[in-house]
């Protein structure tokens, strides 16, 4: 009905499906919230998600929109006047925020995957080290977004901040696996402090999945992906 | 033929150096990227959207907006940006940067990535072109180049992170020989197949309707790019009869005024992607 979306969740673990389940508390929208069975794709997903088949998929009066942040940016134009404005509304500041996501999704979370996946020493480092200089350049970013405020997209929690909060469940998954603080006060004082802000969050509180559940999570992908893995040449 | 670079000298301060070739070769510019697309070398520096009469130099807008782009032929990032200025009918001064020697401007304004286009406005620089396009398409709401409707938009926005993200297919296409091709011409195929089926309706013109949008923008390449790449490869992916509808956009995006007073030069780009490809090559049978 009016107002209303739906989404199609394959499940709590994913970052890309937390991202419009933000966007939607933060506009007060409700919404049903459809979870996918893991490795069974519904018809609804396939009918909605033809080309690539993924979630997550919003359906707004029936019609979808794929695409974890083409969706958060489809709430902010569909619901202008509930809630506060997710992307910034200067189109400087949008392109930085843009920007930022682009980097996150391209190249700083498929290093962080990288991780985990990474054949010997040498390429888990590489990947580590990968991902610790995002961290730098984040927080320099953050500082420079900010301008002092709590979160990137100032008084309250935009797209940038959306982009890249998804992903501290992992983040701190990594912490565990690898027993090293990535999210160090020492070394990203802005973004550690800004973290705990996001975490507590109402629109973020009850999507955010809890680091030990994921941790069991992660474990059953990486058994599963060691499992299936070709030898090494 | 234009033998030598033009730039145009400006009244106050800057660079540019001092113009030669007359009022003729001026006022025959539609577009100011013809003057390197006719010539044999790349150009270093010009100034677009400018009038001239008898040796004096109207010198607009795009210092006072501040409008620069650093770019590089033939590059695909960079046509589609200067391509939606000129829609927007935004001045701006372009600067063809070296790849091979990049300037202390690009790196100080893309320090992350590094690469081009990078678009600067009031001296703050926008990296990353579907960053630029959607930057230009707010900064300048004039002929609006999204869809004004949410859902409508967001459908542009899937189709243009799709191709985004299939991009490198088609470059494999031309960099790679033997089994590495035959993959990459299986999947490029499927990725025609996809737009052919689901971006493209019987009815439209452009992707978004009747008129060019940053959709048509960011597909632009498969109009002009991909023929240059099929050509030297010697293998041809986009067939009138497999895909109709798309070798119907590919006539229309051609044909549309300000894309075709700016498009690079074909025998040139033949050259330069053949080198491209023989470069790739002889790396890859080296490290056997």
């Amino acid at each position: 009905g009016e107002g209303r979306g739906r989404e199609a969740d394959r499940g709590w673990p994913s970052p890309f499906v937390m991202r419009p389940r933000i966007a939607l508390n933060l506009k007060g929208v409700e919404y049903e919230f459809l979870e996918e069975k893991l490795g069974v794709k519904s018809d609804l997903l396939l009918r909605s998600n033809p080309v690539h088949k993924k979630i997550p998929v919003l359906l707004h009066a029936g019609r979808p929109v794929c695409e974890s942040l083409i969706i958060v940016q489809y709430i902010d134009d569909a619901w202008p006047s509930s809630g506060p404005s997710i992307l910034p509304s200067d189109p400087y500041d949008c392109a930085t925020a843009r920007f930022w996501a682009a980097y996150l999704d391209e190249k700083w979370f498929p290093a962080m995957s990288g991780i985990a996946r990474a054949q010997g020493e040498e390429a888990k480092k590489a990947a580590l080290d990968q991902v610790v200089e995002g961290l730098s350049l984040l927080e320099d970013a953050f500082g420079k977004i900010s301008k002092g405020k709590p979160f990137f997209g100032g008084d309250t929690v935009g797209f940038l901040d959306i982009a890249l909060g998804c992903f501290l469940g992992w983040l701190r998954v990594t912490e565990k696996m690898n027993g090293m603080k990535l999210l160090d006060e020492a070394k990203v004082p802005g973004l550690a402090k800004w973290a705990e802000r996001f975490c507590a969050h109402d629109a973020v509180k009850g999507v955010m999945p809890e680091t030990e559940k994921l941790a069991e999570f992660a474990k059953l992908i990486m058994a599963k992906f060691k499992a299936a893995a070709p030898p090494p040449q | 033929m234009i033998g030598e670079i033009e730039t145009l000298s400006k009244s106050s301060g800057g660079d540019g150096r001092a113009e030669e070739g007359g009022d003729e070769q001026f006022a025959r510019q539609d577009g100011a990227l013809k003057t390197f697309k006719e010539l044999n070398k790349k150009p270093t520096h010009h100034r677009f959207g400018l009038g001239r009469t008898e040796g004096i130099v109207l010198i607009s807008w795009g210092f006072m907006e501040g409008v620069k782009l650093l770019g590089t032929w033939p590059s695909p990032f960079s046509y589609r940006v200067i391509w939606a200025l000129k829609l927007k009918g935004v001045k701006f001064e372009y600067v063809e940067e070296d790849l091979g020697n990049k300037s202390d401007e690009l790196l100080r304004c893309n320090p992350v990535h590094k690469k081009i286009p990078v678009l600067i406005h009031g001296g703050r620089p926008v990296a990353e072109s579907t960053v630029i396009l959607e930057y230009i398409e707010e900064s300048w709401p004039q002929n609006p180049l999204l869809p004004q409707d949410p859902y409508d938009k967001s459908v542009a926005r899937f189709w243009i992170r799709f191709i985004e993200d299939k991009t490198p297919v088609f470059f494999r296409f031309c960099h790679s020989t033997g089994e590495q091709q035959e993959e990459a011409i299986r999947e490029a195929k499927k990725v025609l197949k996809t737009i052919e089926e689901h971006a493209l309706r019987e009815e439209d013109k452009f992707f978004a309707g009747d008129k060019i949008g940053l959709q048509d923008l960011v597909f632009g390449w498969l109009a002009w790019l991909l023929q240059a790449l099929e050509e030297v490869v010697g293998v041809k992916l986009l067939e009138a009869s497999e895909y109709p509808r798309l070798h119907r956009w590919v006539q229309n995006f051609r044909a549309h005024d300000v894309i075709r007073s700016d498009l690079p030069e074909h025998n040139a780009m033949l050259a330069y992607f053949k080198r491209i490809r023989e470069t790739f090559i002889s790396s890859s049978t080296s490290a056997v």
